[in-house]
């Protein structure tokens, strides 16, 4: 019989259960990177009431901004560390948006969705990440901006993100419909549904 | 909503096989795995005397109902799981997995559809669930496979592939060695070997994408500039970038 030793010993409390750390930075997504003009770019939240906030490239950019150092924990069981990020936060895009409901539908360029509560985009928990380690976010990270909500597994922080649309219910994003969980909190372990 | 890491199955090993110096092929006995769909993956799970556990997943070379579930891993340099599937463990050996993962990147035989699969070394896996499956099912759809390898050494399922039954065709593509007399040589697979090679992008056909990243991320970006529609390429990922 063959004994598992493990070669490395991930017992760092800042990892999740069953998560073990990683130096790269992975890349997963369902289909192409889309490619994104900046002039054509734009950003927007829309209500129940049928109100659409939005935001065009040079808009967001305008924005305060703010640094972000977070931990990120991908279902798939990597977590990256310590990883730097800048962007908009969600508070301040949600400042003026009125709404009753409680759910959001974060969709992308190229046609990805996940759903997030809405109280868990807010109270500086989430931002609209444009900058990666000092630099533009690249098109294979989720560029020219990404979703970023660090404390839920990775697939939340929608890559190439393009709007918000309030719902109100919970109903399932992309991979929520695929098996994984609605929530996704890594400290609970959430993967699957 | 809360849902807690529940759903592991004890595997036993009771197949083992070198697939290339580096990777190997697994078959696991797995009482009341419930089956699953060609081109899925599953969590495998070891544990150490101490209690200590790792998690990985791998992609499913098979598909269909039945207990047993074979995964092809390969050796990474600095690995802490693969090495011990890849060289240690044993027949009657166990392990724990989760699954059947993922329902995206998957191959169904209906609706009927021409599909190429393009495939980067390791990335094959996923592809040749969905051959074994297109060939199970007796599909008279067209499914072809690209299949991207540094040498010829490095093909996963060679063997297998080379055999399939016309119509199944595998075409090779070798970026650093090729086998004697190969009338091209070795270089990375271009947009112009994507026209050559890959089924052309009209009405119905769908390609699926599987391997490293930054191979990935090439064949698709030269995929959607030959004209495909990106909605028409579904892509699996894997390794850091």
């Amino acid at each position: 019989m063959a004994v598992f030793g493990g070669r490395r010993r991930d017992d760092n409390p800042a990892l999740p259960p069953g998560q073990h750390l990683t130096t790269s930075f992975p890349v997963l997504s369902a289909g192409p990177t889309p490619s994104i003009d900046l002039d054509a770019w734009e950003l927007s939240v829309r209500t129940e009431s049928g109100r659409t906030h939005r935001w065009s490239w040079e808009q967001f950019r305008a924005l305060p901004a703010e640094d972000v150092a977070t931990d990120i924990h991908c279902v798939t069981s990597w977590s990256k560390l310590g990883t730097r990020w800048r962007g908009v936060s969600l508070d301040t895009l949600f400042a003026d948006v009125e709404t009753d409901l409680d759910h959001v539908m974060a969709h992308s360029y190229g046609g990805y969705t996940t759903n997030v509560p809405l109280a868990e985009l807010l109270h500086g928990q989430a931002w609209i990440a444009s900058e990666y380690d000092g630099e533009p976010l690249t098109p294979e990270h989720g560029g020219p901006a990404r979703l970023l909500v660090p404390h839920l597994y990775f697939w939340k922080s929608a890559k190439w993100v393009r709007g918000f649309v309030m719902q109100d219910e919970d109903r399932p994003g992309f991979w929520e419909q695929y098996g994984y969980h609605r929530h996704g909190d890594p400290w609970r372990e959430e993967r699957y549904a | 909503m809360t849902s807690a890491p529940t759903g592991w199955r004890v595997g036993t090993l009771v197949g083992a096989r070198p697939l290339t110096g580096s990777a190997r092929s697994l078959t696991f006995d797995v009482p009341g795995w419930p089956g699953n769909e060609a081109g899925q993956h599953v969590d495998v799970r070891l544990t150490a005397p101490d209690g200590y556990q790792a998690v990985r997943s791998y992609s499913l070379a098979g598909s269909g109902p039945g207990e047993q579930v074979e995964l092809a891993v390969e050796r990474l340099p600095d690995g802490e799981v693969s090495p011990f599937l890849v060289d240690a463990i044993e027949l009657g050996d166990t392990v724990e997995l989760r699954g059947p993962l993922g329902g995206w990147f998957v191959w169904r035989p209906e609706p009927a559809r021409p599909v190429q699969l393009v495939a980067g070394g390791s990335g094959v896996v996923p592809l040749v669930a969905m051959l074994r499956a297109h060939r199970d099912a007796g599909s008279r759809a067209t499914m072809r496979l690209l299949y991207s390898v540094r040498t010829p050494g490095d093909a996963l399922y060679a063997d297998e592939l080379a055999s399939a039954a016309p119509g199944d065709a595998t075409t090779w593509h070798y970026t650093r060695s090729t086998p004697p007399g190969w009338p091209r040589a070795p270089r990375r697979l271009t947009a112009d070997d994507l026209r050559d090679d890959t089924l052309a992008p009209e009405p119905g056909v769908r390609t699926y994408v599987c391997g490293p990243t930054g191979f990935v991320e090439a064949v698709a970006r030269a995929l959607t500039g030959l004209g495909h529609a990106p909605g028409d390429i579904r892509t699996e990922r894997f390794g850091g970038s």
